[in-house]
């Protein structure tokens, strides 16, 4: 980006074979990268997307066609989306110069609460019967409000009594944890309420949790009008007050290109078909004769997915459009700025942990009822994945720096790995040893680039 | 000769009220005594050099009106009524902004987002960013037409341009009082001019300055009164024009006020 001064403060330190290395690099992808300042992309981001590619290709071509079958895809979106709706707060989080190593852990006791009050509590000691149309929807308020104030109570430890967050959470990982044993002596909590199961994206009878052919493809083309119109809206904006654009073409690309990842995610779930002895029984419930060819009722996209993709919008709107957002980076970049600034740092901090707490508690919902259970140990080392993602994603532990969308990226990236590793049966230990090594290698990568980048 | 030892004392604008009064403020971190009952005022379109040493508590002393770090004792008042600064966010509601020496920037955040942080404008729920990037255009446009750089995090700006965004943001909202923290320590020459010009811009305007510095050409360039501290106690307020360099280095160095130097101590200044 810049050229730096000899004996800059950013380039101090920097081992000299480090920085000629990066300087070939650069020099090398010096065309490429001009074209990408015009088109004003996290050029970062577009990195993470080249390896994503790479790492699906690669084992598309190991494991001979099955890697990027519509079957495996849906998996392991449906596999990504838990880690990802957790590590969109968990990048604010690091942003803030904060760390929560209790997601895990919280995601246990919040899931486990919800299955007491869905299986136990709603049905058995105020008996209304297990089967009722709205207790998903109070469960899994219950379960969101408790998890904001299980976060939020973590975060006021942090900010206001000025323990250090790994601290604090590293005592919420044991508490927590510990606390689901004084529920039921550590049983099994089962079964969860058929509709709340849908949440988890799998199939009860002949509900399918998840969005079916149609409204998957009115879901996307009503995600890519509203990126359009974004793109629209924010050009006008800055024409209106006489700011540079960007080219049309460039525009033209950007805009092209996401609509194409979403319309991507809808045609690939549209493509996996209901398993055969759920599509039957739909077919004979809906009065459809099965054609000649086979029965093919398409799956659409999985429920986990769709909020998901509600969450990563939600987040990334406050994180770049709301006050608290900004507030959160600006701590990040500069906490004692932020407060001289007049911004509420304390506050601000604990909001963060409590946004951390009810998306934990989304994710539990996901996974009890993709379940169908709540066991003791539900979420054990979650923790770890959540923060890798977000890692992975381009957020840096010294604050500051980090984006929504890279999170989810990085999540996707994990579980493409490990879904890759587990259809070329790769064993577990060795799972995690390239996990591991990706995990260090991909942050080692990035602090050399974003090093020659200031 | 006029030395006072004490606020109210006849500044250049007699009989108005001080936009900003200090009595006898005193600060204490631990046990250790930063600030001493210093008193200090500051009128409308007046600038106020702010000098001593190193820890003579110039900084502690301009932070408790900031609200950075309130003051364990004494009083404040702003035109002429008793004020309670408990945070940066008071200190602004008044009308009081601070140039700080570190500037107080959030690196990762581009020049608007730190002019109006904590002050954004909000459009239909949501930052305007594009509401902010123009009033930030027009105001750096004033202090520095070669500032182009409005999207990039202002880790990547050089010192002079750094330099420009924290004063922006300081007279982005119109303040009454300015609080400058050793502004041109960190420029060259041609942006330490700039800043000057700019001083005598705000003054022109009716703004107050208190203006902390190091550099005594600096202070008596472009001050009415000058403010010694020593040790954490207030030497003396002396008029620009009534003393010489010499004898204000005599105060900073010495701690008395010019009555009290002998000429041999004086003489002992350039040895």
């Amino acid at each position: 980006m810049s050229v730096s001064a000899p004996g800059d403060a950013t380039t101090e330190g920097t081992p000299a074979a480090a920085r000629s290395f990066g300087d070939s690099v650069s020099a090398a992808f010096s065309p490429i990268t001009d074209r990408l300042r015009v088109l004003e992309v996290d050029t970062r981001m577009l990195g993470m997307l080249g390896a994503l590619v790479i790492i699906w290709v690669g084992f598309n071509i190991l494991s001979g066609g099955t890697f990027l079958s519509p079957r495996n895809l849906w998996n392991l979106s449906v596999q990504s989306a838990s880690i990802a709706i957790m590590a969109t707060g968990m990048v604010l989080i690091i942003v803030s110069r904060n760390i929560d190593l209790s997601v895990g852990s919280m995601l246990g006791f919040l899931g486990y609460t919800m299955a007491m009050i869905q299986a136990v509590w709603i049905p058995n000691e105020l008996g209304f019967g297990h089967e009722q149309p709205w207790i998903w929807i109070i469960t899994l308020i219950l379960g969101i409000a408790l998890g904001f104030f299980v976060g939020g109570l973590q975060g006021f430890v942090v900010a206001y009594a000025g323990v250090p967050s790994f601290i604090v959470t590293l005592g919420g990982l044991l508490v927590w944890r510990g606390l689901i044993f004084r529920y039921a002596q550590g049983q099994t909590i089962a079964p969860m309420e058929s509709t709340f199961q849908m949440l988890g994206g799998g199939t009860v009878g002949t509900r399918v949790g998840a969005l079916g052919e149609w409204p998957s493809w009115i879901l996307g083309i009503v995600l890519s009008v509203a990126i359009v119109y974004l793109q629209i809206s924010s050009r006008r904006r800055r024409r209106k007050y006489g700011f540079p654009v960007r080219p049309l073409w460039a525009e033209g690309l950007v805009g092209a290109v996401s609509c194409g990842i979403v319309l991507g995610v809808v045609l690939v779930a549209n493509n996996y078909p209901l398993p055969v002895n759920v599509a039957i029984a739909y077919a004979e419930e809906h009065g459809i004769t099965a054609p000649p060819g086979g029965l093919f009722i398409p799956t659409g996209v999985a429920f986990p997915v769709m909020i998901m993709l509600i969450v990563t919008l939600v987040v990334t709107f406050l994180a770049t459009r709301r006050r608290f957002g900004r507030y959160v980076y600006a701590i990040g970049g500069n906490p004692d700025a932020a407060a001289l600034a007049g911004i509420n740092v304390r506050r601000t901090i604990m909001l963060t942990f409590a946004l951390m707490g009810s998306l934990a508690a989304i994710s539990a919902a996901v996974q009890t009822a993709r379940l169908n259970a709540a066991v003791t140990n539900l979420g054990i080392q979650n923790e770890l994945d959540v923060i890798s993602a977000a890692v992975i994603g381009g957020t840096s532990f010294s604050g500051g720096i980090g984006t929504v969308p890279g999170a989810i990226l990085g999540a996707v990236v994990m579980q493409s790995l490990r879904s890759g590793m587990v259809l070329l049966l790769v064993d577990s230990p060795t799972q995690d040893i390239v996990v591991g090594v990706v995990l260090v290698v991909a942050v080692g990568l990035d602090t050399l680039v974003r090093r020659r980048s200031r | 000769m006029a030395v006072s030892q004490h606020a109210g004392t006849p500044a250049p604008s007699t009989q108005r009220v001080p936009l900003v009064e200090l009595r006898n403020i005193r600060v204490s971190f631990g046990g250790v005594r930063a600030v001493e009952g210093v008193s200090m005022d500051l009128y409308p379109g007046e600038v106020v050099g702010v000098v001593g040493g190193n820890g003579a508590g110039k900084t502690t002393l301009m932070r408790t009106l900031s609200g950075a770090r309130p003051p364990d004792a004494g009083q404040i008042l702003v035109n002429g009524q008793p004020v309670t600064i408990a945070n940066p966010r008071d200190a602004k509601a008044l009308g009081i902004e601070t140039i700080y020496q570190t500037l107080a920037l959030a690196d990762n955040l581009d020049a608007p987002a730190n002019c109006f942080l904590g002050r954004e404008i909000m459009g239909g729920g949501s930052l305007n960013d594009s509401a902010m990037e123009s009033e930030t255009r027009k105001v750096i446009g004033r202090l520095n037409p070669n500032f182009k750089n409005f999207k990039t995090p202002v880790l990547r700006l050089s010192g002079g341009q750094r330099q420009a965004v924290a004063i922006a943001r300081a007279i982005q909202f119109n303040a009454k009082a300015l609080i400058m923290d050793e502004p041109t320590a960190a420029l060259g020459p041609a942006e330490t001019s700039q800043v000057h010009n700019l001083v005598r811009q705000l003054k022109s305007e009716g703004i107050g300055i208190f203006l902390v510095s190091h550099d005594i050409h600096d202070v008596f360039d472009l001050s009415e009164r000058i403010s010694v501290m020593y040790h954490g106690r207030l030497v003396g307020t002396v008029n620009k024009n009534d003393v010489t360099t010499d004898e204000v280095l005599g105060m900073i160095i010495l701690g008395k006020p010019p009555t009290k130097l002998t000429s041999q101590e004086l003489a002992g200044l350039h040895g």
